[in-house]
C-alpha cells in the first residue's frame, strides 16, 4: 500500500530525493593541513589556505579521496577513474575565496543504489545519482551580537561527500530510513561519523507532491535538515504545504527552504536576493584526479564488511532476521555481538544481547560504546549457562550484579555462592521434604489436579534457595510423583 | 552578442561590484568592444577538439598529500588582517538569513 | 666600475672575491633607489633597514664558508609575490593594508640561496595591463626616453613594469616577475633587459597573488640572458604545496647560455609577420635570424596557424579565472573594506573602491563570460581554441628545436598615448601570449635600438621544460648582439 497524503480534494504522493552532505573522516580537511576536529576554538582550525588568503593554493588529501571511493564502493557505485574538481562561485561572509571546490561536471562516484527496509519489513531500493568531493564553508554566528555576524573558519575546507539521490522516495518513513541506511553504511565503512548533532551528516530535503500517476510538479529544495527525524517531518510538512498551495488554486514556486525545528514547518529563506549563477569552471589550481584501477581494486579488497552482508551472515547463523536487523543496525552493536558470541551459540548470544543487554542499557541509559558489561564477561556468562553451572535465572541475577562491577562471572558465582545444585541426591532430598510437607497437595495431584506440578517446583526451588537445576528438579520431581 | 545596461547591471551584481548609474553606459561600450573582438573565436573549427582546462603543457594529474595535521593553530595570524573582528571571529555585519 | 653597473654574474665574482661586501651592494642599491625612485616609481615599497640586515647577515654567512649561490645579490621583488611581514598590495588599493604572514615559495627559495631584498616593485594592478599605468600606487616611467622627445615619459610596459625599469635603471640587480600574457617579456623588451617566463609549472605559484591561475608563471627579469639563467635556477623547483608545480629536476640553466645553437632548428612562424609592422621590428626580427645562422643555427619557416586567436583567447581565459581568484577580496578578512549598509553592499562598495577600472572591466568580462547562457559560447570555446594553440606548437616542434619571434610589436609607448580602447592596449602581447597559453618557456632579449634609441626586443620560445636551449639561443642572440646602450636616466 503506498504512502499518500489525502487532501481536501483527493490523495497526493509525496516525490523525495535527498543531497546527503557526510563529513569525510579525516584527519586534516580536504586541500589544507588543518585539523577537522569537533569543538575547536573559534579559527583555531584554519590554515591560509582556508581563509582564502592571497596566493594560497589547495593541495588534496589521499585520504579524503579513499574515503570517497570506499563510499562509492560501500553503494554499489561506479567509481570514475576520471574526475576533476570545479569552482562553484559565489559570495558568502563564511565561504573565503568567494568559490566553493566542488565536482560539478565530473564527479568521483557515479551511479549506485541502496537497499532500504521499512517497518513492514518489506524492502525498497534508492537509486544513487552519485557521489561527489567538495569542501565545507565556515560557520556564520548570528546571534551574538546586535548587529553583526561572526564567522568562524575551523569548517571551511573540510571534506565533504555530497551524495545525491535518484528522486526514488516516496514516504517520509522513505526518506527517514535512506538517510538512516548512508549513515549506517558510512559508519561501517568508517568514512563518515555519522554524528548528525555535530553537522557531520546533514541533509537538503527536495520535495514535490502530485497525483498518483503523474509527472513531477514543482520541487522545493528544504536546506541542511540535520536529524533522521527532522528528514521525516520536513517531507510531511514540506508535502502539506504543496498540497494546500495546488488545492487553493496557487503555484508552488522552486525555492530554497529551510526547516523550522520548534514550528514543525518550512519557510521560505530570505537572503534569496538573486537568482543563483554559480559560474562553474575547472579550477586551474587543479590538475584532473586520476585515480588507477588497481589502487580502487585494493580498496574494494579491504573494504570492511557492510551491513547488508553482516545481516545476511547472521541469519546464516540461525538469527531471526529481526535479531540480524537490530543487531546490525549500529557497526559497534554488531562487534560486541560477535565477540560474545564468537565460539559459542550464536542465537543464545543473541538472545542475551537483544534481550537482557539491550534492556539494560535502556534502564542505564548507556551506549554499546559505553558499556557497562564487557563483551567477553558476557560471554564467559553465557559459557557459565552452557556448562550447566548457571540456570537461566541464576544467569540473570549474576549479569544484574556484573552490571554493578564488571567482573568476571564466575567470581561473582563463587563468591555469592550461586552455583547450580546439580546433584541428584540433594534434589531427591529437597524433593522428598516438600512432598512430605504437601501431602494434601500430592493427593490433589495424583486425582489429577496437574497444574499443581508448577507449586512443586517452586516449592522445591524455594527450598533449595534458588540454586537447583531446574532440568533435574523436574526429572525427580515427576519421577516421586509417579 | 551584445550586452545591454540591464545585463551590465546583473553582471556587476554577480561580481559585487557597486556600479553607479553614470558607468553603465562607458562600461557597457567598453564591455561590447571587447566581447565583439573576441567574438572572432566562433571563426574557428573546434569540433572534436577536447577544451584544454589547466596551464600544463601536457598531461598533468593531480598530486595527493598524506592525511596529516600540519598546518593551523595560528588564529592570531590568520585574524591579523581582519579588518574587523570579535575576539577571534571574524565580524561582518549582520547576516539574515 | 660603479657597485650598480656589475651585472649579476660580475656581482656575484666581486663578492666571491671579497672585492665588495654585500652591505656595500646593498648600500649603492639603496643609494641609487632613493636617488631615482622618487621619479621612476619602481618601487612602492623600500625595505632599507631589512635589507642592510640582510646584508651583514648574507657578509657574516660568507665569512663562515656557507655562501649560497645568489649571497649577497640585492634584488627587486614584484610586489605581487607576498612576502612575510612586507606589505604585499599586488598595486591595488584593495591590498593597501595587507601584511603577508607568510612568504612565497619562490622568495622563500631566493633568501635561502643568500639573495637580499630591497623592497617591493611597482606593477600595473593584480598584474592585469602592458603599461604599468594600472597601478593604484602610481605608473613607473621607463629610464629610456626617445631621443627626438626626451621630455616625454614612456611606459616601462606591464605588468611587471616596476622589475624592468628597476633593473634598467640599476636600482636593483635582478628582479621577480610574473607573466600571464607577456608580463616579463614585454616590458623587459621596452626597458632593454632579458626577462624569461619559464614552462608552465617550473616556479611555484604558492604564495603570488594569482590573476590567471592556468597561465601564471613567474620568473626573473636581470640585465642579461646569463643572470636570468642564475636567478631562475633558485627560483624554480618542484613545490609540494602548488599542484601544478613539476615534478622535474632544475638543470644548471647557466650552463646553457653559452652552449651555442651549431645544428639547432630554429622556427620562423609566418604568422607573426602581422600586417603593418613596424619595418624597424622585421629588420631586427631578420637581423637576430641571421646572426642565429651565422652562429650554426638553421632557420626553418613554421606555420603556427592559430596565433590569429590566441588575443582573444586570452581574454576570455585570463578574465574568467581572474573574475574567480579576484572574489576573496572582500574586505571581511584581509585588505580594504568599505563599511556597508548590510553583507552585499560592504562587498559592493569595497569592491568598487578597491579594484581599479581595468581590474573591474576584466572582473566584469570575466563574469560575462563564465555565466549561465554564455560558458559555451565563450570559455569553453576559448578552452578548445587554446588546446588548437598548443597542438599547433606541438606539431611545430617536429620541425623546430626553438622558435624565434619580436617580442613586442613596438616599442615603448608614451605614458599620454594610452589608448582608451581596451582592445588596442591588449595587442601588445599579441607576440608573447600563444607561449602563456600553450604552457611554454619565453625568453625576451634585448637585440637592438629603434630609430629614436628605444631597445627592442626578439623572443625566444622552446619546448615545455627545455629552458636550456631557449637560454643557448638567447644566449647566442645576446652576443651576437652586444646589445651595450643605457637608459637616459640610470643610477
Amino acid at each position: 500500500m503506498s504512502y499518500t497524503i489525502q487532501g481536501d480534494t483527493g490523495p497526493w504522493e509525496v516525490v523525495v530525493g535527498l543531497e546527503v552532505h557526510a563529513q569525510v573522516l579525516s584527519k586534516a580537511k580536504l586541500f589544507s593541513g588543518a585539523a577537522t576536529a569537533f569543538g575547536a576554538e573559534p579559527n583555531s582550525q584554519v590554515s591560509f589556505v582556508d581563509a582564502g588568503f592571497p596566493g594560497m593554493l589547495p593541495v588534496i588529501n589521499e585520504e579524503c579521496i579513499a574515503q570517497a571511493v570506499r563510499t562509492g564502493l560501500g553503494l554499489n557505485a561506479e567509481i570514475h577513474l576520471w574526475s576533476r574538481f570545479d569552482r562553484k562561485n559565489y559570495f558568502y561572509a563564511d565561504l573565503p575565496q568567494g568559490y566553493q571546490i566542488s565536482q560539478y561536471a565530473h564527479p568521483i562516484v557515479g551511479r549506485g543504489s541502496v537497499e532500504i527496509t521499512l517497518s513492514d519489513g518489506s524492502t525498497k531500493t534508492i537509486g544513487i545519482t552519485r557521489l561527489h568531493l567538495e569542501q565545507d564553508a565556515g560557520k556564520s554566528l548570528h546571534d551574538q551580537h546586535p548587529t553583526k555576524s561572526f564567522i568562524d573558519l575551523n569548517r571551511a575546507g573540510v571534506a565533504l561527500m555530497e551524495i545525491v539521490s535518484e528522486p526514488d522516495i516516496r514516504s517520509p518513513e522513505e526518506a527517514g530510513a535512506y538517510l538512516a541506511k548512508l549513515r549506517q553504511i558510512m559508519r561501517y565503512l568508517g568514512t563518515c561519523d555519522g554524528n548528525m548533532d555535530e553537522g557531520s551528516l546533514r541533509a537538503d530535503v527536495n520535495v514535490s507532491v502530485r497525483r498518483p500517476g503523474e509527472g513531477y510538479r514543482t520541487r522545493c529544495e528544504v536546506k541542511n535538515v540535520n536529524s533522521v527525524k527532522f528528514v521525516m517531518q520536513a517531507v510531511e510538512a514540506e508535502a502539506r504545504r504543496q498540497i494546500e498551495i495546488w488545492e487553493a488554486g496557487g503555484v508552488v514556486e522552486q525555492e530554497t527552504r529551510l526547516f523550522d525545528v520548534a514550528r514543525g514547518v518550512t519557510r521560505s529563506m530570505r537572503s534569496k536576493e538573486d537568482a543563483h549563477d554559480y559560474r562553474y569552471f575547472p579550477d586551474p589550481d587543479l590538475p584532473p584526479l586520476v585515480l588507477e584501477q588497481s589502487w580502487v581494486d585494493q580498496l574494494k579488497a579491504t573494504l570492511p564488511e557492510l551491513p547488508d552482508q553482516r545481516r545476511a551472515r547472521y541469519i546464516a547463523m540461525g538469527l531471526t532476521p529481526y535479531d540480524a536487523h537490530v543487531l546490525t543496525i549500529e557497526r559497534e552493536t554488531a562487534a560486541f555481538f560477535e565477540e560474545v558470541a564468537r565460539g559459542r551459540d550464536a542465537k543464545l548470544a543473541a538472545n542475551w544481547v537483544t534481550g537482557e543487554y539491550f534492556a539494560a542499557l535502556n534502564r542505564l541509559k548507556r551506549s554499546v560504546t559505553d558499556s557497562p558489561v564487557s563483551a567477553r564477561h558476557l560471554g564467559e556468562l553465557l559459557d557459565l549457562i552452557a556448562d550447566g553451572t548457571l540456570s537461566g535465572k541464576l544467569a540473570k541475577e549474576v549479569f544484574e550484579a556484573m552490571l554493578e562491577a564488571d567482573e568476571p562471572p564466575a567470581a561473582i558465582v563463587e563468591r555469592r555462592g550461586l552455583r547450580q545444585v546439580t546433584d541428584a541426591g540433594a534434589i531427591a532430598a529437597a524433593v522428598e521434604a516438600v512432598l512430605a510437607a504437601h501431602a494434601d497437595k500430592v493427593a490433589e495431584y495424583r486425582a489429577g489436579k496437574e497444574k499443581l506440578f508448577g507449586f512443586f517446583v517452586g516449592q522445591t526451588m524455594k527450598a533449595m534457595a534458588g540454586k537447583g537445576n531446574p532440568a533435574l528438579v523436574n526429572e525427580v520431581l515427576k519421577a516421586k510423583l509417579g | 552578442m551584445s550586452l545591454d545596461a540591464a545585463t551590465v547591471r546583473r553582471v556587476a551584481n554577480l561580481a559585487r561590484l557597486r556600479l553607479e548609474e553614470s558607468e553603465v553606459e562607458t562600461l557597457r561600450g567598453e564591455l561590447n568592444g571587447i566581447l565583439g573582438w573576441i567574438e572572432q573565436l566562433q571563426e574557428v573549427d573546434t569540433e572534436g577538439v577536447e577544451p584544454m582546462a589547466g596551464g600544463a603543457p601536457g598531461e598533468a594529474r593531480l598530486p595527493w598529500r598524506a592525511d596529516a595535521v600540519t598546518d593551523g593553530g595560528i588564529a592570531g595570524k590568520v585574524l591579523a588582517n581582519a579588518p574587523d573582528r570579535e575576539g577571534d571571529y571574524f565580524a561582518v555585519p549582520k547576516v539574515v538569513e | 666600475m660603479r657597485p650598480t653597473d656589475l651585472t649579476l654574474a660580475q656581482g656575484l665574482a666581486a663578492l666571491e672575491r671579497r672585492e665588495i661586501s654585500a652591505l656595500e651592494l646593498a648600500d649603492a642599491f639603496l643609494a641609487a633607489i632613493e636617488r631615482l625612485n622618487p621619479r621612476l616609481n619602481a618601487y612602492i615599497t623600500v625595505t632599507a633597514e631589512a635589507a642592510r640586515e640582510a646584508a651583514r647577515a648574507s657578509d657574516a654567512r660568507r665569512a663562515r664558508g656557507e655562501a649560497g649561490p645568489l649571497e649577497g645579490i640585492p634584488l627587486g621583488i614584484k610586489d605581487l609575490f607576498c612576502t612575510e611581514g612586507v606589505r604585499t598590495t599586488a598595486a591595488s588599493r584593495i591590498l593597501g593594508p595587507f601584511v603577508p604572514p607568510y612568504e612565497s615559495t619562490v622568495t622563500a627559495q631566493l633568501k635561502r640561496d643568500g639573495a637580499v631584498f630591497l623592497g617591493k616593485l611597482n606593477m600595473d594592478e593584480f598584474a592585469m595591463g602592458s603599461s604599468n599605468l594600472t597601478s593604484a600606487y602610481g605608473p613607473v616611467e621607463n629610464p629610456w626616453s626617445r631621443a627626438n622627445d626626451p621630455a616625454r615619459r614612456l611606459v616601462p610596459g606591464g605588468s611587471s613594469g616596476g622589475s624592468a625599469a628597476a633593473v634598467a635603471a640599476r636600482l636593483a640587480m635582478g628582479a621577480t616577475a610574473t607573466d600571464t600574457g607577456g608580463s616579463i617579456r614585454q616590458p623587459a623588451a621596452f626597458c632593454g633587459i632579458a626577462g624569461i617566463k619559464p614552462t608552465y609549472g617550473r616556479c611555484s605559484r604558492f604564495g603570488i597573488v594569482a590573476f590567471a591561475s592556468s597561465l601564471d608563471q613567474a620568473g626573473p627579469v636581470a640585465r642579461t640572458v646569463e643572470d636570468c639563467a642564475i636567478l631562475l635556477r633558485s627560483m624554480a623547483g618542484h613545490d609540494p604545496k602548488d599542484s601544478t608545480s613539476a615534478r622535474l629536476p632544475v638543470p644548471d640553466f647557466r650552463a646553457a647560455v653559452g652552449r651555442g645553437v651549431k645544428g639547432l632548428r630554429i622556427g620562423v612562424p609566418e604568422e607573426y609577420r602581422l600586417p603593418g609592422m613596424a619595418p624597424e621590428i622585421e629588420a631586427l626580427w631578420e637581423q637576430g635570424l641571421a646572426w642565429l645562422r651565422e652562429a650554426g643555427a638553421e632557420t626553418v619557416p613554421i606555420s603556427l596557424p592559430h596565433t590569429k586567436y590566441a588575443l582573444p583567447t586570452y581574454y576570455v581565459v585570463a578574465p574568467a579565472e581572474a573574475s574567480s581568484n579576484l572574489a576573496r577580496y572582500d574586505g571581511v578578512r584581509f585588505g580594504l573594506r568599505e563599511s556597508g549598509a548590510d553583507l552585499k553592499d560592504l562587498y559592493e562598495r569595497t569592491r568598487a573602491r578597491g579594484f581599479g577600472a581595468e581590474v573591474r572591466r576584466r572582473i566584469m568580462i570575466g563574469t560575462y563570460v563564465l555565466s549561465a547562457g554564455y560558458y559555451d559560447a565563450y570559455y569553453l570555446k576559448a578552452q578548445k581554441v587554446r588546446a588548437l594553440i598548443r597542438r599547433d606548437f606541438e606539431q611545430a616542434w617536429s620541425r623546430c628545436d626553438a622558435i624565434v619571434t619580436p617580442a613586442t610589436p613596438t616599442a615603448a609607448f608614451a605614458m599620454d598615448e594610452r589608448q582608451d580602447d581596451p582592445v588596442t592596449m591588449y595587442l601588445n602581447d599579441v607576440f608573447t601570449v600563444t607561449a602563456n597559453l600553450a604552457g611554454l618557456p619565453g625568453l625576451a632579449v634585448p637585440a637592438g635600438l629603434d630609430s629614436q634609441g628605444l631597445p627592442l626586443g626578439l623572443q625566444v620560445i622552446g619546448r615545455a621544460f627545455d629552458e636550456e636551449t631557449v637560454f643557448a639561443v638567447g644566449g647566442a642572440l645576446e652576443r651576437a648582439a652586444g646589445f651595450t646602450a643605457q637608459p637616459g636616466i640610470m643610477a
